[in-house]
């Protein structure tokens, strides 16, 4: 991990117009994560991640402020960064092999090398045998996972990941989680991690960052200072999990009688 | 589903479907005697047959039932790919949707064959008022199928492939496209059963061509087994048409998962 800085967000606001009023999702929003670090973000249901995902992404320009990707102003999409959401978006149409190719066919990459790409992802996530299949064919973890591959195929410095396992099983999910995990720290890739489960954010990642409720602000940030980040299962067994859970649940007033 | 229960499924469905052929061919033999139901109401089944033989050597059938078979094939053809066009054409334009819906609706109310009188009015006893007449009645389940589709393609598909650099014609070619496919075939299904009413009524209407010319010239004899062939034949050119859309279907979306298809 190096001190170079891959995704940056500059005093970003963001306002939508909702019902004739402005709404503002978030504000004032400063967050730097470094090459190669794991980052999650963790906040109330609406409090402006997604947006945060979007204005990384280039799909969306922030109302104040900037992000930036390796040094870059965002002012679109860009070949630098790569999203995956909880919906896999896999095309009904396409084999396995082939939605995995789709962005580096949209990016024109010579054929020969999206083949090879796609094959070595998919060899690597334990879907080979599965190329031909048709998305209906597969599990909803194994969608997940093609979804990754296609995610990767691009070959992209940054990940935005938007609750990425959140609509598959506990135990598929934990098995995601490593599989990620894994890839992260052998490809040396920088990400951003949406997720409201606590635990996922505390073992997969490196740092968490915790936004308050609408308009979502960043309120703490806590470093996660437990050894193998690439092992989300052996982290989970880490005494000091249990430390770093219960001070998020508290930053995020979970536990507290309502008011 | 396993093979083994949808084999048995298809083996059953079969065997139940052609007892029931059976039994309908032989209550129209013989039901019409038994409820002493006079022939020129229901001829029965082997008088119709003979009035078929008949009208093969005598009246042309096959030359009548070629040509509706050419008008519906045409007027569902040109139709489709009119609705077709029109609707990617709206689909991708808010402002071209907001502009004509107003029009496409008025015009989607008015029943369609009305307008065989006008359009033979315009071009004679031809056969290019059925055309137009199956054209029309094609158009609209075709284009409001495939502006539905375009219409509800999931956004977050579309920012995927904006977030790859995708063009506007990548985003149509790969996404749209492919994805109203489904909804497509399902008007063109529509499409092709509503084509033989547009033709038929626009031969009815006038000219010397057509099951649809026979269908009248047999009511105008009181020959009310020639009725029954022509009613038989447009049937069967309406059936050739749909088992044909159906065929292209499988081979077209034979990504979907095999249950979602069959659906008649
Ligand atoms: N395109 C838009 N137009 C108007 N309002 C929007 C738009 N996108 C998001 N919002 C609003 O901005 C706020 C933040 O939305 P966002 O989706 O970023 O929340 P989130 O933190 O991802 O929530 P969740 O955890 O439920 O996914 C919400 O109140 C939402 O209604
Ligand atoms: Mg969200």
């Amino acid at each position: 991990m190096s001190d170079l800085i891959r995704l940056e967000y500059r005093d970003v606001t963001m306002r939508f117009a909702q019902a004739g009023q402005s709404l503002t999702a978030v504000q004032g929003v400063n967050i730097a994560v470094r090459d190669g670090e794991v980052v999650s973000l963790i906040g109330p249901s609406g409090c402006g991640k997604s947006t945060l995902l979007n204005i990384g992404s280039g799909l969306t320009a922030p109302s104040e402020g900037q992000a930036f990707v390796d040094g870059e102003r965002v002012e679109g999409p860009n070949a630098h960064v790569a999203f995956m959401l909880q919906k896999d978006l896999l095309l009904p149409w396409r084999t396995v092999i082939e939605n995995v190719m789709f962005g580096v066919e949209i990016q024109g990459v010579a054929p020969a090398e999206r083949r090879r790409r796609a094959q070595a992802l998919l060899e690597n996530l334990k879907l080979a045998d599965f190329s031909g299949h048709y998305p209906h064919q597969l599990s909803g973890g194994m969608r997940q996972r093609v979804a990754l591959a296609r995610t990767l195929a691009v070959d992209p410095t940054v990940l935005l990941l938007d609750e990425p396992f959140s609509a598959v099983d506990a135990q598929t999910r934990m098995v995601l989680q490593r599989e990620l995990a894994q890839t992260l720290k052998r490809a040396g890739k920088t990400a951003l991690l949406i997720t409201h489960d606590l635990l996922e954010a505390v073992t997969l990642s490196d740092r968490v960052l915790v936004m308050s409720r609408r308009p979502g602000r960043i309120i703490d940030e806590i470093a996660i200072d437990i050894p193998d980040r690439d092992d989300p299962l052996k982290r989970r067994t880490h005494p000091n999990v249990a430390g770093y859970v219960n001070r998020l649940m508290d930053r995020l007033d979970i536990g507290a009688v309502p008011a | 589903m396993s093979d083994a229960s949808n084999s048995s499924v298809v083996w059953r469905g079969t065997a139940v479907s052609l007892s029931l052929l059976v039994v309908f061919l032989a209550a129209w033999q013989w039901g019409p005697g038994l409820l002493g139901i006079p022939p020129f109401i229901i001829p029965p089944l082997s008088t119709v047959a003979n009035e078929a033989v008949r009208m093969w050597h005598v009246s042309g059938l096959a030359y009548h039932t070629g040509i509706t078979a050419a008008e519906v094939i045409a007027g569902f053809i040109l139709g489709s790919l009119l609705g077709a066009f029109i609707g990617y054409l709206i689909g991708m334009s808010p402002t071209a949707e907001f502009a004509l819906s107003p029009y496409i609706l008025a015009l989607q109310i008015a029943p369609k064959v009305a307008f065989a009188p006008l359009f033979i009015l315009w071009m004679g006893f031809t056969v290019y008022p059925k055309i137009l007449v199956a054209i029309l009645i094609v158009f609209f389940p075709v284009m409001v199928n495939v502006l539905t589709a375009i219409r509800t393609v999931d956004p977050d598909l579309i920012n995927l492939a904006r977030a790859f650099k995708a063009t506007r014609a990548q985003i149509f070619w790969k996404i749209e496209f492919p994805a109203s496919l489904p909804p497509l075939f399902a008007g063109l299904r529509i499409g092709s059963t509503l084509a033989v009413v547009g033709v038929v009524v626009g031969e009815l209407v006038g000219g010397n061509m057509g099951l649809g010319y026979l269908l009248a010239f047999g009511e105008g004899q009181a020959n009310t087994a020639m009725v029954f062939v022509a009613i038989v034949m447009l049937t069967l050119v309406g059936g050739a048409a749909y088992l044909l859309v159906i065929l292209i279907e499988q081979r077209v979306l034979h990504y979907l998962p095999k249950r979602a298809m069959s659906g008649f």
